[in-house]
């Protein structure tokens, strides 16, 4: 159960971690903003609340696994591992630079605790899939550890994403949970525009799986999907986060045009205004 | 004759020599290593009994992933897989996997650097009477371009056992590529295979050769039988097996073209990108001498028999034979 006191705690780190996206992505003078700031919250409770893992000892073989299928989101990954301690907040910074570890999609190679690498859309639930039936192999029913997969809902386009779904269903795979950031845009527009989703949770349940519908920037409602999704046992469990494009910056919030670009000097400094009016230094 | 160091199948030239698909030595292959090697776990697009996989998963049914016509799936849960300590070798047709799975393959296996082996069989013009949709003539192009990713393809079904043992132990991702139709036993249980290593086949009676004659696949028994009528001719040649096309045995590729300074090139695949291409790649830059390239020339396949279209497409000893005088006069 989350205490008022952890939500308050999550609500700040955050914020601390939508500060650091807009800092990146100025820097980075290219990136992807808007799926990045709509998808804070659930990393946030995700890493500092709901995963087991140990930034201080990254390979831990017990560890859940996490993977981002749709890899141009990794600046709010990046973020929110620097600021569980996986590595120096300063680091962030290199986003897309020569050399540096945080490529402008996520390269295993480069930073060997990222689970895989991603970019090219479609391919991350089925890697998930081949996860989670290793460790069904090895410890049958009991569940060794969650494995999760976060990915966007224009990457659903993607024959490659059903594949995986299909395969979950087929083997019932309890220990996988997806959570798909339900945000409605994609490049080129709204989703329903460009290739309708909907029915959605239709569609995910005649896959074979257990569908949570929740809303992607409450902590205590995101953790109560995340716990029904743990308890559920003769399924792959789907969570369908309706989120905000941009949340948290008035200006980038719910507009298409934000997803694939970055804030310039003026538009960054405007929105670093909005984020630290949050929580006024005392 | 034949390489008398490399204990060949002596009953080689006899017209009854025994004939097995080199798929089926990957499936003895895989069968064995399963029972030796926990970690081992088969996957496979609907095609399990063409692909041979069939007597692993008969076997181990536990380790055995069913994922259905899907081969972008194929290979991206294979590297899920790979990612906790599995060992996943995943089988389709060569055109299938690599061939529409090729972007999932070159990022969550070759970038992502995980070791799964990825098994083409059906391979080459030799699929037949399926036509040209489903004769894989480019896959050696594909996988060998990527980094990080190993190509094996091996002379025979005995080689194929060995190569896909060999792949168990490899610390890398890889494509092995296999052939439908019966193929003539060309080595044996003795002869020596290792990763990243050639050999030669074929030597002359007497003397150095005049011609280096370079073979990957199915196609070695006719470029032995083209060896064996040219020695009788007159024409000293040598016949090297490169199983391993990645990473490729520059070194006994230069000592051949060093020694021959001649080279004709033959495979089941276009000449684009292909074995051929990859030898040209090293003696351009080591030691240029003139290349004949022996395989498809920019065309898709059709249906026939097996003999018929490696006729038709000059692949067949006749053709190895024409290459090997062309590029003698080539000679500087």
């Amino acid at each position: 159960m989350l205490t008022d006191k952890k939500i308050k705690e999550l609500r700040k780190k955050a914020n601390d971690i939508r500060i650091s996206i807009i800092e990146m992505l100025l820097e980075a003078k290219s990136g992807h903003t808007a799926g990045s700031l709509g998808m804070t919250d659930i990393f946030t409770l995700l890493y500092f609340h709901t995963l087991k893992h140990d930034p201080k000892n990254p390979a831990w073989e017990k560890r859940d696994r996490l993977i981002l299928s749709n890899g141009h989101i990794c600046p709010v990954y990046y973020a929110t591992m620097a600021h569980a301690g996986y590595f120096p907040i300063a680091e962030l910074k290199t986003l897309r630079k020569l050399g540096t570890r945080l490529q402008g999609h996520p390269h295993h190679e480069y930073m060997p605790w990222l689970e895989t690498s991603s970019g090219p859309l479609g391919s991350g639930l089925s890697q998930a899939v081949g996860m989670a039936l290793a460790d069904r192999m090895d410890y049958g029913e009991n569940i060794r550890r969650f494995i999760y997969c976060l990915m966007s809902d224009g990457e659903l386009n993607e024959g490659n994403s059903w594949e995986g779904a299909m395969l979950a269903g087929k083997y019932k795979l309890r220990n996988l949970i997806a959570i798909v950031d339900r945000n409605n845009i994609q490049i080129e527009g709204h989703t329903e525009d460009v290739m309708p989703l909907e029915p959605l949770a239709d569609k995910w349940k005649s896959f074979g799986w257990h569908v949570i519908e929740t809303v992607g920037h409450d902590f205590r409602s995101l953790d109560e999907a995340l716990q029904e999704a743990q308890a559920i046992f003769e399924k792959p469990i789907v969570i369908i986060a309706h989120t905000v494009p941009g949340k948290g910056v008035s200006f980038m919030e719910r507009d298409y045009k934000w997803h694939g670009k970055s804030p310039n000097k003026e538009e960054a400094e405007k929105a670093l205004q909005e984020l630290k009016a949050n929580f006024p230094k005392a | 004759m034949l390489n008398p160091k490399l204990k060949l199948n002596p009953r080689i030239f006899n017209e009854e020599v025994e004939q097995i698909p080199i798929r089926k030595g990957f499936g003895e292959g895989l069968l064995l290593a399963g029972g030796q090697n926990k970690n081992i776990v088969a996957l496979c697009a609907d095609l399990t009994e063409s692909t041979q996989m069939h007597l692993f998963a008969n076997k181990f049914p536990e380790r055995f992933i069913q994922v259905g016509v899907a081969e972008q799936n194929l290979v991206t849960v294979a590297s899920g897989m790979a990612t906790m300590g599995k060992i996943p070798f995943c089988s389709s047709y060569a055109m299938f996997s690599p061939g529409r799975n090729w972007e999932q393959i070159r990022t969550t296996i070759a970038y992502n650097d995980q070791k799964v082996v990825i098994v083409g069989s059906h391979s080459g013009i030799s699929v037949g009477p399926d036509g040209g949709t489903h004769q894989a003539l480019e896959d050696i192009a594909l996988t060998r371009v990527m980094p990080n990713m190993d190509v094996v393809s091996p002379c025979d079904a005995i080689e194929a056992k060995k190569a896909t043992l060999a792949l168990v132990e490899s610390k890398r991702p890889a494509y092995l590529r296999l052939v439908r139709e019966k193929t003539p036993i060309i080595t044996t249980n003795e002869t020596s295979f290792e990763l990243g290593k050639s050999e030669i086949y074929w030597v002359p009676d007497v003397g150095l050769a005049q011609v280096g004659i370079i073979v990957t696949g199915g196609l070695m028994y006719r470029a032995l039988l083209a060896a064996k009528e040219l020695e009788s001719e007159g024409i000293k040649t040598k016949v090297m097996n490169i199983a391993s096309i990645k990473p490729m045995d520059e070194k006994s590729i230069l000592e051949l073209a060093r020694e021959a300074r001649a080279i004709v090139t033959v495979e089941e695949h276009q000449i684009a990108g292909g074995m051929g291409s990859a030898v040209a790649e090293v003696l351009a830059q080591n030691y240029p001498v003139p290349i004949e390239f022996v395989g498809v020339k920019d065309v898709f396949g059709q249906s026939g028999t097996p003999d018929e279209l490696i006729e038709h497409y000059g692949m067949g000893k006749d053709s190895i034979k024409e290459a090997v005088k062309k590029v003698l006069k080539r000679k500087l």
